[in-house]
């Protein structure tokens, strides 16, 4: 009878912590929300007023603007030249001898697990020869860099499910390689790649401490520009930036879950 | 074609040693297939870093030396910079811990729907910018935000407390960054345990909490091990939460380097900052590697 007591208490309290630390997780993350829709000129929680002034303060500020489409552009380029980069990579590592896998796998990940701060200093002193700071090529090159593992690491798991003697057999039926490759094979791990793609976007778009020193001038990131600003003062634009950031994250956190959805659908079929 | 030469052809292809060889050829095809992206990686992050770290071993007349290094023993100010980057990486992983384990214990609780549900709430502050996230904590801990005007209407303090813009606002800051590395892995070791073990132990006399220590949590050890280097290893080498946080009051070693760099513009010193903290960082990974196996991020 005690322990049954103890074991109701011990529940509560793990119920309790556990909510309490989603919500720290959550509310943090949503808070900008409401806050770009203040019509205060001063931030302020919880907001008095309503009003879309910052959101038209983002909209109509060229230096802004420039920034957005620097950014978004980076991440575009990124995404198309990681993804097929990183898939081929990945199906490269999956078909060869597992003792040069092994190796090539921790090789890969080094980007995610070396201190970032690290890659761009080095990244900005080797442009600095190359003339490339301040460029959307140099921004593009460390930003796929840096989304490649993600990629590579998605296609990696798919590949790991998906059934390689499928491909043998349409080879063996008279497809060459590469056929056999983007017919079969592709088709099948066209989620994981998928996931990667929005993966190394997100990683593009939300990258801070490489844009803050390579780009700059007409080329900076949205990124650079509010991490200085952020460093002056607070400014309630960047409630409203930050609010269509997370709306960008959300949405692709969304697609790739019910991507998730449809091929557990299809696999239990 | 005759069938002496489709004959021909079928013995070409038989043999022993071309067989082996067209295998050799395949694998270096494929190998060949990986090298636009590891040259990428070899280029941006590999040969930037080994350059870097040969600046270290020349001193600002450029002879080879070891100043860069001997500095930062001697120099009070670098020694601090050590001191609180690793108070801040420790404080940060062992509340990451306090807050990470029961949340995680609590997700393999409860129905597999629910807790899919409310991974939501820890996937949406993962993918969302890091930017984006310690601007809500400037807003939230600044002197008349939220997080102090309530307390003071509380009556819980007289006055605001100073939450922004030093170490603590820092260490929140960076907690709620952290905390996703620490519950994804942890997470996924959880979900695999055999919760009829715990039962079995309860059914053969062990109290429920005996159950939990002997059992449950030494099989959670090695996905917590794994969060726990993650979060280690990124506070070490993080920029942009304490930069922005800790309001020039905190000098971790990241902000160090890059002052170090675009204030002072001295390469030699920066360099050989960054090799102490890529030397840290890889021996985290190693350990990292020898305990979890970094090839398991590679399974889904």
């Amino acid at each position: 009878m005690e322990q049954v007591g103890q074991r109701k208490i011990d529940g509560l309290w793990l119920t309790v912590v556990g909510i309490a630390v989603l919500f720290f997780l959550i509310l943090p993350t949503l808070i900008v929300i409401p806050m770009s829709f203040s019509g205060a000129s001063f931030l302020e929680f919880p907001p008095t007023s309503f009003s879309f002034r910052w959101y038209a303060a983002y909209f109509t500020s060229p230096e802004w603007m420039s920034a957005t489409k620097t950014s978004l552009i980076a991440a575009v380029m990124t995404t198309a030249i990681a993804t097929p980069l990183g898939s081929l990579c990945a199906y490269g590592l999956h078909c060869s001898a597992p003792r040069i896998r092994n190796i090539a796998q921790i090789f890969v990940i080094m980007p995610i697990v070396v201190p970032v701060i690290l890659i761009a200093v080095g990244v900005f002193s080797l442009y600095a020869k190359l003339g490339l700071n301040y460029t959307l090529t140099g921004i593009v090159i460390a930003h796929t860099a840096l989304a490649l593992p993600f990629v590579i690491v998605t296609v990696m798991s798919g590949l790991q499910n998906y059934d390689f003697d499928q491909e043998l057999a349409a080879r063996s039926l008279g497809a060459s390689r590469a056929y056999a490759l983007w017919t079969i094979t592709v088709p099948q791990v066209k989620f994981s790649i998928q996931t990667g793609a929005f993966l190394a976007f997100i990683t593009s778009l939300d990258e801070v401490v490489i844009s803050m020193l390579v780009s700059g001038g007409d080329n900076a990131t949205i990124t650079r520009r509010m991490f200085n600003s952020l460093r002056d003062q607070l400014d309630p634009t960047i409630a409203a930036i930050s609010t269509c950031l997370i709306f960008v994250s959300i949405s692709a956190l969304v697609i790739i879950s019910i991507f998730n959805r449809n091929q557990k659908n299809k696999d239990q079929l | 074609m005759s069938i002496s030469e489709a004959n021909a052809g079928a013995k070409k292809f038989n043999t022993a040693s071309t067989l082996k060889a067209e295998d050799r050829r395949e694998r270096l095809t494929f190998l060949g297939l990986s090298m636009p992206a590891v040259l990428a990686i070899l280029i941006v992050v590999f040969l930037p870093i080994f350059w870097l770290s040969s600046l270290s071993f020349y001193n600002a007349a450029g002879e080879l030396s070891t100043e860069n290094y001997a500095r930062i023993f001697e120099s009070a100010l670098y020694r601090r910079t050590f001191v609180v980057t690793f108070q801040i990486s420790i404080a940060v992983t062992v509340i990451c811990i306090l807050l990470g384990y029961p949340l995680c214990y609590l997700l393999t609780k409860v129905k597999d729907r629910t807790a899919a549900i409310l991974m939501i709430f820890v996937l949406v502050p993962f993918w969302t910018s890091v930017l984006v996230r310690t601007y809500a904590w400037l807003v939230l801990l600044q002197r008349n935000g939220i997080i102090n005007s309530s307390l003071m209407s509380l009556g819980i303090i007289e006055e605001p407390l100073q939450l922004a813009h030093n170490l603590t606002g820092s260490i929140i800051g960076m907690v709620h960054i952290m905390l996703p590395f620490l519950i994804l892995p942890l997470y996924a070791t959880m979900r695999n345990i055999d919760t009829d073990l715990v039962r079995a132990a309860v059914g053969l006399g062990s109290s429920p909490r005996g159950a939990f220590w002997r059992v449950f949590f030494p099989m959670s050890l090695p996905g917590l091990f794994a969060g726990i280097v993650l979060v280690f290893i990124l506070s070490l080498g993080f920029f942009v939460t304490p930069a922005l946080l800790g309001g020039g009051r905190v000098q971790m070693l990241a902000q160090r380097i890059e002052s170090t760099i675009t204030i002072y513009s001295n390469w030699g010193a920066a360099s050989a900052l960054g090799v102490v903290l890529l030397l840290l960082a890889l021996v985290m990974i190693w350990l990292m590697n020898r305990v979890f196996g970094l090839d398991k991020l590679f399974m889904r």
